[in-house]
């Protein structure tokens, strides 16, 4: 049954890292001449299965065919060799060189074994035509050009090189509408050329505008492939973020619950190019649940908030003083606390020992000069390894050599020993086992009951609901729904996340 | 988890440097007599001490500075500047007391300068301070006038060549020093955050910690070491070369931090380690001169000294040493 219209196709891939599996039989079709959005949340094993078509990783189980035929391909290289071009969303070319020699790099013309420069110029402009971008200098440096013409020169490159299937990994991240426009344009005009083009972004108004159809993973499984035309956005935010139809049951159990005297206040708080301003009213003994799409701002406003990216607009206040959060120390100071999304580059000090990462943040309140000797430390990190069930062969042994389970625990632990009043956990329960979890998810419902304030940005829906006091939605960077009492529930924050019958969750 | 005391100085620095200087003793007899002279002690030994005492003290703040990811390829020159400014000022008339205090001044002056350009800047450390290594000798020129500033200040000589209980000054200025910043590091938390912005800058900005002040002081440390240094180095020939005055010596003040088993990577870090290295350089300096080998050798020496510690620090070594442990132990357990 030889399926002429595929021309790249994937099947039963399975791909395993050591205990964990990144991909379960996926597979995976593609068109000529379509747009094919691969969508899915962090850790759903989208750049894994691109790594896997273009050579970059090889699978444990199934096979990748080009044109029906089967295909092992060595590197991304070989991959380009065969049709396959692949541009990210960080533009990996030369800025300092100029537009022409990017485009011809490592495929210069020569004549008597030098660069032809002239005719390399000659044929840039004749290609840079192509994609309407007839008013580029093709001497000109690439650097001294926007992002999104460098990234349409990389589009031009990749296609020249390969030609039949073109793989963009968030491609629109870093531009702006007009700058996405353009690029659309380029995509459509390549589609009608007949080339077979896989699109990643977390942007769904930009699936919806230009691709045909979308296929979803989730935890490294394939939820579906289906043509966008029988999709509505709630049916996309709900496969990637595992929904079932069983809604109605999953309203908060402590939507109701008193909450005590408001804490911290955000208004109009924002940072130009990252978040538009928002406000928000914490109080103590209140879980604020955040949901959004990755990149909906969510972690943004986690780092404003704790002033990793300081906000340039708006207020914050504290038991009603404004206070000034300009930097990690100063909100470390007001008694805030935060554990950052990427456990390992902004979380762990790997070759500290773990009582020495319980400590750090007490210590740093504490100033160079207060030091906690060896005793307090022991005492403190014992004392939070007990309450959070930390399973360490020794408090003196590596962090990095503890599971992703106990890494985080050790960070919340760290926190905790700072005593906060409001602490925010970004992603608290992302990538660790299932007994560590029910451990974080304890402790929130303990501290919650304790009378502290929490942030708690997480996409397990359930979670964030059996939780959360009251739930945020972000959107586009920016904060796009309050929900409170029965509208904490997964099918409204599906809809508000998807932007649908904005009027059901007027609150 | 506290190990004896006797078992904590058995590690592979200490087992090195008795190794060295055990050849030396075979290869020299007389290695290690020591007499009483003058009121001091003398011998090779008392030598190795006496000349490794700038390095040492260099590899005191270049242990901090490596221990945050960063180097210090300035302290050479600083030193130059340091010996400079002591020389000029006594010869001006300032007493030597003056004239040490503005040296040391001007030597950290100058580690402030490498520390705003790494914390503030951003800069690669190996290139911000290329830059005062490369004008801190032009500076040093100018401060002497081109010329060798010889003094008689017997104040200032003395900081080089006196004695202090039998022990040559520079070796007890040396230990002084250790001693002083080991327990201002160890005693403070300064030391933990120093190993935790060296190991993830980033995760140590989320915990709080203010890395750029942390940073800026680790370099002007490292500026003052360089200017103690200076100011022996000036001090043991009574005259301020600006040319050759600590010439290469942050070369020998590395290898030192690295022979004390901190990775230029970072993280964890031991000063007396880094000064029993610094020992261990200077008694493969004194063993080849004592016994009768030509000068010329040192350098294939130490040279074949650092390849073997990078080799055993490589992450191959590493993995390597990990698994023949990990079958030592299952062999064990029957």
């Amino acid at each position: 049954m030889a399926d002429t219209s595929y021309t790249l196709q994937a099947r039963g891939i399975c791909k395993y890292f050591g205990e964990h599996t990144a991909l379960q039989d996926i597979d995976f079709a593609l068109r000529p001449g379509e747009v094919h959005a691969l969508l899915g949340e962090n850790g759903a094993g989208k750049s894994t299965l691109i790594k896997i078509l273009t050579g970059a990783y090889h699978p444990d189980a199934g096979e990748v065919l080009l044109e029906d035929r089967p295909v092992s391909f060595r590197d991304p290289l070989h991959a380009q060799a065969h049709g396959i071009g692949t541009v990210y969303q960080e533009v990996n070319l030369l800025p300092n060189r100029s537009v022409a020699e990017n485009l011809f790099l490592g495929r210069q013309p020569t004549r008597f074994g030098m660069v032809d420069k002239r005719r390399i110029e000659r044929e840039a402009t004749e290609l840079l035509a192509r994609y309407g971008l007839d008013d580029i200098d093709p001497r000109a440096e690439l650097g001294a050009y926007s992002v999104a013409v460098q990234q349409i020169v990389a589009i031009a490159r990749a296609v020249e090189l390969s030609g039949k299937v073109l793989i963009l990994d968030e491609p629109t991240a870093s531009l702006d509408r007009n700058e996405v426009e353009k690029l659309f344009e380029v995509i459509a005009d390549l589609k009608a050329r007949g080339l077979a083009i896989v699109f990643i972004t977390h942007f769904l108004d930009q699936v919806f505008a230009i691709a045909d159809r979308v296929t979803i993973l989730r935890n490294g499984r394939l939820i579906g492939t289906e043509p966008l035309t029988e999709m509505s956005r709630t049916d996309v935010v709900r496969m990637m973020l595992g929904k079932d139809i069983s809604f109605s049951g999953g309203t908060s159990a402590v939507g109701e619950r008193e909450v005590g005297e408001l804490l911290v206040s955000f208004r109009g708080t924002g940072r130009t190019g990252s978040l538009q301003p928002f406000s928000l009213d914490i109080h103590k003994g209140e879980v604020i649940g955040v949901a959004g799409l990755l990149g909906s701002g969510r972690t943004e406003m986690a780092r404003i908030m704790f002033g990793i990216d300081p906000a340039d607009s708006g207020e914050i206040r504290l038991n009603g003083t404004p206070v000034s959060i300009q930097s990690a120390s100063d909100a470390i100071a007001h008694g805030f606390g935060f554990c950052p999304e990427d456990r390992k580059a902004d979380g762990i000090i790997g070759d500290l020992s773990v009582r020495e990462n319980i400590v750090i943040a007490l210590q740093g309140k504490l100033g160079w000069f207060r030091a906690l000797n060896r005793d307090d430390q022991l005492e403190i990190a014992g004392r939070f390894a007990e309450m959070l069930d930390i399973r360490a062969a020794s408090p003196d042994m590596p962090i990095k050599l503890l599971s992703g389970g106990n890494q985080q625990k050790v960070i919340l632990a760290r926190w905790l020993a700072t005593d906060p009043g409001f602490l925010i956990l970004d992603e608290p329960t992302r990538g660790i086992d299932v007994g560590a979890h029910a451990e974080i998810v304890r402790t929130i419902n303990r501290l919650r009951d304790d009378g502290m304030a929490l942030v708690v940005i997480s996409s397990e829906l359930d979670e964030v609901v059996a939780y959360s006091s009251r739930i945020v939605v972000m959107r586009d960077r920016e904060l796009v729904a309050e929900l409170r009492g029965e509208n904490i529930n997964p099918s409204v924050i599906v809809q508000a996340i998807a932007n649908q019958s904005d009027e059901a969750i007027a609150s | 988890m506290r190990r004896h005391p006797l078992m904590r100085i058995l590690n592979a620095q200490t087992v090195a440097l008795a190794g060295v200087l055990l050849l030396n003793w075979f290869l020299f007899p007389g290695f290690f007599d020591i007499a009483w002279q003058d009121g001091r002690f003398f011998g090779s030994l008392i030598d190795v001490l006496n000349r490794g005492a700038p390095v040492a003290i260099l590899a005191v703040g270049m242990t901090v500075v490596i221990a945050t990811k960063g180097v210090d390829l300035s302290v050479g020159a600083v030193m130059a500047v340091a010996g400079a400014v002591a020389a000029t000022m006594v010869v001006d008339g300032y007493s030597a007391f003056t004239a040490i205090v503005v040296a040391l001044a001007v030597g950290t002056l100058c580690g402030v300068w490498n520390g705003l350009l790494v914390a503030l800047l951003d800069i690669q450390p190996i290139i911000a301070t290329l830059v005062l290594m490369v004008a801190g000798r032009g500076l040093a020129q100018l401060i002497t006038e081109g010329s060798i500033v010889t003094f008689s200040d017997p104040h200032l000589i003395f900081m080089g060549t006196g004695s202090f209980l039998g022990f040559p000054m520079a070796a007890v200025i040396a230990l002084v020093l250790m001693i002083a910043v080991t327990l201002a590091v160890r005693r403070t938390a300064i030391g933990l955050f120093i190993e935790a912005v060296g190991i993830n800058r980033s995760a140590a900005t989320f915990a709080g910690i203010r890395s750029r002040m942390l940073l800026i002081s680790v370099y002007a440390l490292s500026g003052f070491c360089a200017a103690v240094a200076g100011i022996i180095v000036a001090a043991d020939i009574r005259g301020a070369d600006a040319n050759n005055s600590g010439l290469w010596l942050e070369l020998d003040a590395i290898l030192a931090v690295v022979i004390g088993g901190t990775s230029l990577l970072g993280g964890r870090f031991s000063i007396p380690m880094a000064v029993i290295g610094a020992i261990i350089i200077q008694a493969m300096n004194t063993g080849i001169l004592v016994s009768g080998f030509p000068p010329e050798f040192n350098l294939i020496v130490k040279a074949g000294v650092i390849i073997l510690i990078l080799v055993l620090q490589s992450p191959i070594a590493q993995q390597l040493l990990i698994f023949s442990r990990r079958n030592a132990g299952k062999r064990s357990t029957p």
